[in-house]
Protein backbone atom coordinates (compact mmCIF):
# COMPACT_ATOMS: atom_id res chain seq x y z
CA UNK A 1 0.00 0.00 0.00
CA UNK A 2 2.70 2.25 -0.47
CA UNK A 3 2.21 3.41 -3.80
CA UNK A 4 -0.47 5.40 -1.99
CA UNK A 5 1.90 7.62 0.18
CA UNK A 6 3.98 8.52 -3.23
CA UNK A 7 3.28 10.52 -5.41
CA UNK A 8 0.52 9.32 -8.04
CA UNK A 9 1.55 8.43 -11.59
CA UNK A 10 -1.09 10.01 -14.60
CA UNK A 11 -2.39 6.15 -15.39
CA UNK A 12 -4.21 6.63 -11.76
CA UNK A 13 -4.78 10.04 -11.37
CA UNK A 14 -6.41 10.57 -15.49
CA UNK A 15 -8.90 7.82 -14.77
CA UNK A 16 -9.93 8.89 -11.05
CA UNK A 17 -10.85 12.42 -12.60
CA UNK A 18 -12.93 10.24 -14.86
CA UNK A 19 -14.05 8.19 -12.39
CA UNK A 20 -15.93 12.07 -10.48
CA UNK A 21 -17.09 13.16 -13.76
CA UNK A 22 -19.09 9.89 -14.15
CA UNK A 23 -19.77 9.84 -10.46
CA UNK A 24 -21.28 13.55 -10.88
CA UNK A 25 -23.44 12.45 -14.60
CA UNK A 26 -24.42 9.66 -12.85
CA UNK A 27 -25.79 11.68 -9.73
CA UNK A 28 -27.72 13.70 -12.47
CA UNK A 29 -25.07 16.78 -12.22
CA UNK A 30 -21.87 17.37 -14.42
CA UNK A 31 -18.42 18.31 -13.67
CA UNK A 32 -17.87 22.07 -13.72
CA UNK A 33 -16.09 23.56 -11.13
CA UNK A 34 -15.56 27.70 -12.40
CA UNK A 35 -19.29 27.64 -11.92
CA UNK A 36 -18.69 27.77 -8.14
CA UNK A 37 -17.04 31.13 -8.35
CA UNK A 38 -20.08 32.48 -10.52
CA UNK A 39 -22.41 30.99 -7.26
CA UNK A 40 -19.83 33.21 -5.04
CA UNK A 41 -20.19 36.12 -6.58
CA UNK A 42 -24.24 35.72 -6.50
CA UNK A 43 -24.11 34.33 -2.70
CA UNK A 44 -22.07 37.82 -1.93
CA UNK A 45 -24.94 39.60 -3.84
CA UNK A 46 -23.48 40.74 -6.98
CA UNK A 47 -27.10 39.70 -8.35
CA UNK A 48 -28.61 42.68 -7.13
CA UNK A 49 -26.57 44.43 -9.67
CA UNK A 50 -25.62 42.81 -12.47
CA UNK A 51 -27.81 40.55 -14.26
CA UNK A 52 -25.82 38.11 -15.09
CA UNK A 53 -25.35 37.09 -11.53
CA UNK A 54 -29.25 37.09 -10.68
CA UNK A 55 -30.02 33.30 -11.10
CA UNK A 56 -31.56 31.02 -8.54
CA UNK A 57 -27.64 29.71 -7.10
CA UNK A 58 -29.61 27.64 -4.46
CA UNK A 59 -30.11 24.88 -7.03
CA UNK A 60 -26.17 25.46 -7.14
CA UNK A 61 -25.75 24.12 -3.48
CA UNK A 62 -24.34 20.55 -4.65
CA UNK A 63 -21.55 22.17 -6.55
CA UNK A 64 -20.65 24.01 -3.74
CA UNK A 65 -20.75 21.19 -1.27
CA UNK A 66 -18.29 19.38 -4.01
CA UNK A 67 -15.99 22.37 -3.67
CA UNK A 68 -16.05 21.83 0.40
CA UNK A 69 -15.05 18.45 0.15
CA UNK A 70 -12.11 19.10 -2.91
CA UNK A 71 -10.92 21.56 -0.02
CA UNK A 72 -11.11 18.53 2.59
CA UNK A 73 -9.50 16.15 -0.08
CA UNK A 74 -6.99 18.40 0.19
CA UNK A 75 -6.14 18.75 3.65
CA UNK A 76 -6.46 14.53 3.77
CA UNK A 77 -3.91 14.45 0.75
CA UNK A 78 -1.48 16.70 1.88
CA UNK A 79 -1.48 15.73 5.55
CA UNK A 80 -2.03 11.84 5.76
CA UNK A 81 -1.45 10.13 2.12
CA UNK A 82 2.01 11.86 1.52
CA UNK A 83 5.38 10.78 2.98
CA UNK A 84 7.18 13.81 0.52
CA UNK A 85 5.10 16.65 -1.55
CA UNK A 86 8.28 17.56 -3.21
CA UNK A 87 7.58 17.21 -7.12
CA UNK A 88 10.09 15.34 -9.33
CA UNK A 89 9.93 17.90 -12.56
CA UNK A 90 11.73 17.86 -15.25
CA UNK A 91 15.80 18.62 -14.66
CA UNK A 92 16.03 20.86 -17.22
CA UNK A 93 13.13 22.63 -16.07
CA UNK A 94 14.38 22.80 -12.69
CA UNK A 95 17.35 24.66 -14.36
CA UNK A 96 15.38 26.91 -15.94
CA UNK A 97 13.09 28.02 -13.05
CA UNK A 98 16.48 28.31 -10.84
CA UNK A 99 17.98 30.78 -13.20
CA UNK A 100 14.26 32.48 -12.83
CA UNK A 101 14.97 32.69 -9.30
CA UNK A 102 12.78 30.04 -8.08
CA UNK A 103 15.26 28.30 -6.11
CA UNK A 104 12.54 25.85 -4.36
CA UNK A 105 12.07 23.93 -7.85
CA UNK A 106 11.99 20.07 -7.21
CA UNK A 107 11.96 20.51 -3.61
CA UNK A 108 8.89 21.79 -3.09
CA UNK A 109 5.09 21.25 -4.55
CA UNK A 110 4.60 24.94 -4.81
CA UNK A 111 7.34 27.54 -5.32
CA UNK A 112 8.04 29.43 -1.87
CA UNK A 113 8.78 32.25 -3.54
CA UNK A 114 4.75 33.00 -4.14
CA UNK A 115 3.42 30.36 -1.82
CA UNK A 116 4.55 30.68 2.07
CA UNK A 117 3.19 33.05 3.84
CA UNK A 118 6.17 35.44 3.70
CA UNK A 119 4.12 36.39 0.03
CA UNK A 120 1.13 37.36 1.30
CA UNK A 121 3.61 40.88 2.52
CA UNK A 122 5.61 40.66 -0.55
CA UNK A 123 3.80 43.41 -3.04
CA UNK A 124 5.11 41.60 -6.25
CA UNK A 125 4.09 37.88 -4.96
CA UNK A 126 0.70 39.63 -3.81
CA UNK A 127 0.48 41.26 -7.34
CA UNK A 128 1.25 38.01 -9.20
CA UNK A 129 -0.87 35.94 -7.05
CA UNK A 130 -3.91 38.54 -7.63
CA UNK A 131 -3.33 39.27 -11.35
CA UNK A 132 -3.09 35.32 -11.69
CA UNK A 133 -6.46 34.86 -9.76
CA UNK A 134 -8.08 37.64 -11.75
CA UNK A 135 -7.46 36.78 -15.23
CA UNK A 136 -8.49 32.92 -14.39
CA UNK A 137 -11.63 34.37 -12.91
CA UNK A 138 -12.36 36.09 -15.68
CA UNK A 139 -11.01 34.36 -18.22
CA UNK A 140 -12.93 31.13 -17.42
CA UNK A 141 -16.60 32.74 -17.01
CA UNK A 142 -15.80 34.52 -20.41
CA UNK A 143 -14.72 31.07 -22.03
CA UNK A 144 -17.65 29.55 -20.13
CA UNK A 145 -15.55 26.65 -18.32
CA UNK A 146 -12.28 25.68 -16.89
CA UNK A 147 -10.14 22.88 -17.02
CA UNK A 148 -12.37 20.47 -16.07
CA UNK A 149 -15.73 21.76 -17.73
CA UNK A 150 -14.16 22.38 -21.11
CA UNK A 151 -10.91 20.45 -21.14
CA UNK A 152 -12.64 17.10 -19.18
CA UNK A 153 -16.37 17.35 -19.82
CA UNK A 154 -16.65 19.27 -23.07
CA UNK A 155 -13.51 17.22 -24.23
CA UNK A 156 -15.68 13.41 -23.29
CA UNK A 157 -18.53 15.09 -24.94
CA UNK A 158 -16.76 15.90 -28.12
CA UNK A 159 -17.88 18.97 -28.08
CA UNK A 160 -16.30 21.72 -30.67
CA UNK A 161 -16.46 24.82 -28.30
CA UNK A 162 -14.55 23.04 -25.91
CA UNK A 163 -11.67 22.03 -28.38
CA UNK A 164 -11.55 26.44 -28.99
CA UNK A 165 -11.38 27.03 -25.57
CA UNK A 166 -8.69 24.19 -24.70
CA UNK A 167 -7.05 25.68 -27.52
CA UNK A 168 -7.27 28.89 -26.04
CA UNK A 169 -5.71 27.86 -22.29
CA UNK A 170 -2.71 26.66 -24.42
CA UNK A 171 -2.43 30.27 -26.24
CA UNK A 172 -2.67 32.00 -23.17
CA UNK A 173 0.42 29.32 -21.33
CA UNK A 174 2.53 29.38 -24.02
CA UNK A 175 2.11 33.51 -24.17
CA UNK A 176 2.80 33.55 -20.30
CA UNK A 177 5.34 30.87 -19.95
CA UNK A 178 7.83 32.16 -23.27
CA UNK A 179 7.08 35.81 -23.57
CA UNK A 180 5.84 37.17 -19.91
CA UNK A 181 7.94 35.14 -17.29
CA UNK A 182 10.99 36.40 -18.27
CA UNK A 183 9.81 40.07 -18.17
CA UNK A 184 7.88 39.13 -14.64
CA UNK A 185 10.78 37.07 -12.92
CA UNK B 1 -28.21 12.01 1.86
CA UNK B 2 -27.59 13.38 -1.15
CA UNK B 3 -25.37 16.34 -0.30
CA UNK B 4 -23.09 13.22 1.33
CA UNK B 5 -22.54 11.67 -2.38
CA UNK B 6 -21.99 15.35 -3.50
CA UNK B 7 -19.15 16.34 -0.66
CA UNK B 8 -17.74 12.42 -0.73
CA UNK B 9 -17.05 13.27 -4.38
CA UNK B 10 -15.85 16.67 -3.79
CA UNK B 11 -13.31 14.56 -1.23
CA UNK B 12 -12.32 12.06 -3.63
CA UNK B 13 -11.33 14.60 -6.07
CA UNK B 14 -9.14 16.60 -4.09
CA UNK B 15 -6.84 13.82 -2.74
CA UNK B 16 -6.89 12.92 -6.61
CA UNK B 17 -5.82 16.72 -7.64
CA UNK B 18 -3.51 16.61 -4.67
CA UNK B 19 -2.02 13.70 -5.15
CA UNK B 20 -1.16 13.33 -9.08
CA UNK B 21 0.35 16.95 -8.50
CA UNK B 22 -2.13 18.51 -10.90
CA UNK B 23 -2.37 20.92 -8.45
CA UNK B 24 1.21 21.57 -8.63
CA UNK B 25 2.41 24.80 -9.61
CA UNK B 26 5.97 23.12 -10.84
CA UNK B 27 3.55 20.75 -12.74
CA UNK B 28 1.79 22.92 -14.81
CA UNK B 29 4.85 25.28 -16.01
CA UNK B 30 6.63 21.46 -17.01
CA UNK B 31 3.75 21.24 -19.21
CA UNK B 32 3.87 24.13 -20.76
CA UNK B 33 7.52 23.60 -21.70
CA UNK B 34 6.55 20.45 -23.01
CA UNK B 35 8.82 18.66 -21.02
CA UNK B 36 7.05 15.78 -19.20
CA UNK B 37 4.01 13.60 -20.13
CA UNK B 38 2.73 13.35 -16.73
CA UNK B 39 0.31 16.24 -16.96
CA UNK B 40 -1.11 15.15 -20.85
CA UNK B 41 -1.34 12.02 -19.15
CA UNK B 42 -3.42 13.12 -16.82
CA UNK B 43 -5.98 14.77 -19.24
CA UNK B 44 -5.46 12.89 -21.78
CA UNK B 45 -6.37 9.64 -20.25
CA UNK B 46 -9.41 11.25 -18.44
CA UNK B 47 -10.60 12.61 -21.50
CA UNK B 48 -10.15 9.24 -23.53
CA UNK B 49 -11.91 7.48 -20.78
CA UNK B 50 -14.25 10.66 -20.37
CA UNK B 51 -14.85 9.92 -24.07
CA UNK B 52 -15.90 6.20 -23.60
CA UNK B 53 -18.11 6.57 -20.76
CA UNK B 54 -19.77 9.37 -21.88
CA UNK B 55 -20.90 7.75 -25.58
CA UNK B 56 -21.64 4.60 -23.34
CA UNK B 57 -24.11 6.51 -21.18
CA UNK B 58 -26.01 8.47 -24.23
CA UNK B 59 -26.07 5.03 -26.53
CA UNK B 60 -27.21 2.63 -24.02
CA UNK B 61 -29.77 5.20 -22.68
CA UNK B 62 -28.43 4.58 -19.07
CA UNK B 63 -30.14 6.57 -16.22
CA UNK B 64 -28.68 8.21 -13.19
CA UNK B 65 -28.08 6.27 -9.95
CA UNK B 66 -31.86 7.78 -8.33
CA UNK B 67 -33.34 6.65 -11.88
CA UNK B 68 -33.63 10.12 -13.90
CA UNK B 69 -32.81 11.04 -17.34
CA UNK B 70 -29.26 11.82 -18.37
CA UNK B 71 -29.48 14.83 -20.19
CA UNK B 72 -26.11 16.41 -21.95
CA UNK B 73 -26.39 19.99 -22.91
CA UNK B 74 -24.56 20.90 -25.66
CA UNK B 75 -22.68 23.93 -25.80
CA UNK B 76 -23.48 27.34 -27.14
CA UNK B 77 -22.05 27.77 -30.87
CA UNK B 78 -19.47 30.36 -30.79
CA UNK B 79 -15.91 31.17 -31.36
CA UNK B 80 -14.76 34.22 -29.78
CA UNK B 81 -15.41 33.94 -26.50
CA UNK B 82 -14.49 30.62 -26.07
CA UNK B 83 -10.96 31.20 -28.33
CA UNK B 84 -10.60 35.08 -25.96
CA UNK B 85 -11.27 33.85 -22.48
CA UNK B 86 -9.25 30.50 -23.61
CA UNK B 87 -6.27 32.79 -23.59
CA UNK B 88 -7.46 35.12 -20.66
CA UNK B 89 -7.29 31.73 -18.30
CA UNK B 90 -4.54 30.42 -19.92
CA UNK B 91 -2.32 33.36 -19.03
CA UNK B 92 -3.54 33.45 -15.14
CA UNK B 93 -3.86 29.53 -14.95
CA UNK B 94 0.54 29.29 -15.69
CA UNK B 95 1.10 32.54 -13.87
CA UNK B 96 -0.58 31.35 -10.29
CA UNK B 97 -0.58 27.47 -11.90
CA UNK B 98 -3.58 26.66 -10.42
CA UNK B 99 -7.31 26.56 -12.13
CA UNK B 100 -10.86 26.48 -10.36
CA UNK B 101 -10.83 22.89 -9.05
CA UNK B 102 -6.95 22.94 -7.85
CA UNK B 103 -7.18 26.14 -5.96
CA UNK B 104 -9.69 24.28 -3.41
CA UNK B 105 -7.42 21.81 -2.94
CA UNK B 106 -4.32 23.83 -2.04
CA UNK B 107 -6.79 25.86 0.18
CA UNK B 108 -7.22 22.61 1.94
CA UNK B 109 -3.46 21.61 1.94
CA UNK B 110 -2.61 24.90 3.90
CA UNK B 111 -1.24 27.21 1.67
CA UNK B 112 -2.58 29.93 2.65
CA UNK B 113 -1.57 32.67 -0.44
CA UNK B 114 -3.74 30.58 -2.41
CA UNK B 115 -6.72 31.99 -0.62
CA UNK B 116 -5.72 35.69 -2.10
CA UNK B 117 -5.77 33.59 -5.41
CA UNK B 118 -9.40 32.26 -4.96
CA UNK B 119 -10.38 35.92 -3.49
CA UNK B 120 -8.97 37.37 -6.95
CA UNK B 121 -11.01 35.13 -9.07
CA UNK B 122 -14.32 35.28 -7.44
CA UNK B 123 -13.75 39.21 -8.10
CA UNK B 124 -12.37 38.42 -12.14
CA UNK B 125 -15.35 36.36 -12.38
CA UNK B 126 -17.49 39.59 -10.98
CA UNK B 127 -15.65 41.79 -13.52
CA UNK B 128 -16.72 39.75 -16.19
CA UNK B 129 -20.16 39.60 -15.22
CA UNK B 130 -20.15 43.40 -15.50
CA UNK B 131 -18.01 43.82 -18.79
CA UNK B 132 -20.65 40.62 -20.44
CA UNK B 133 -22.02 42.91 -22.93
CA UNK B 134 -19.50 45.26 -23.95
CA UNK B 135 -17.35 41.81 -24.82
CA UNK B 136 -17.31 40.05 -28.13
CA UNK B 137 -18.79 36.44 -27.92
Amino acid sequence: MNWIFEPWPWYLGGPMIAAVMFLLIMVGKNFGMSANLRTMCAICGAGKKVEFFKFDWKAQRWNLIVVIGTVIGGFIGSHYLSDNTAVAINVNTIKDLNSLGFASAGDAYLPTELFDNNSLTDIKSLAILIVGGLLVGFGTRYAGGCTSGHAISGLSDLQIPSLIAVTGFFIGGLIMINFLFPLIF
Amino acid sequence: MRGIVYLCIGVFFGIVLFKSEAASWFRIYEMFQFRSFHMYGIIGSAVGLGIIIIQFIKRMNIRSFYGEKIIFSPKKKGFRNYMFGGIIFGLGWVLVGACPGPMFTLLGAGYLPILVVVAAAIIGTYLYGLLKDKLPH
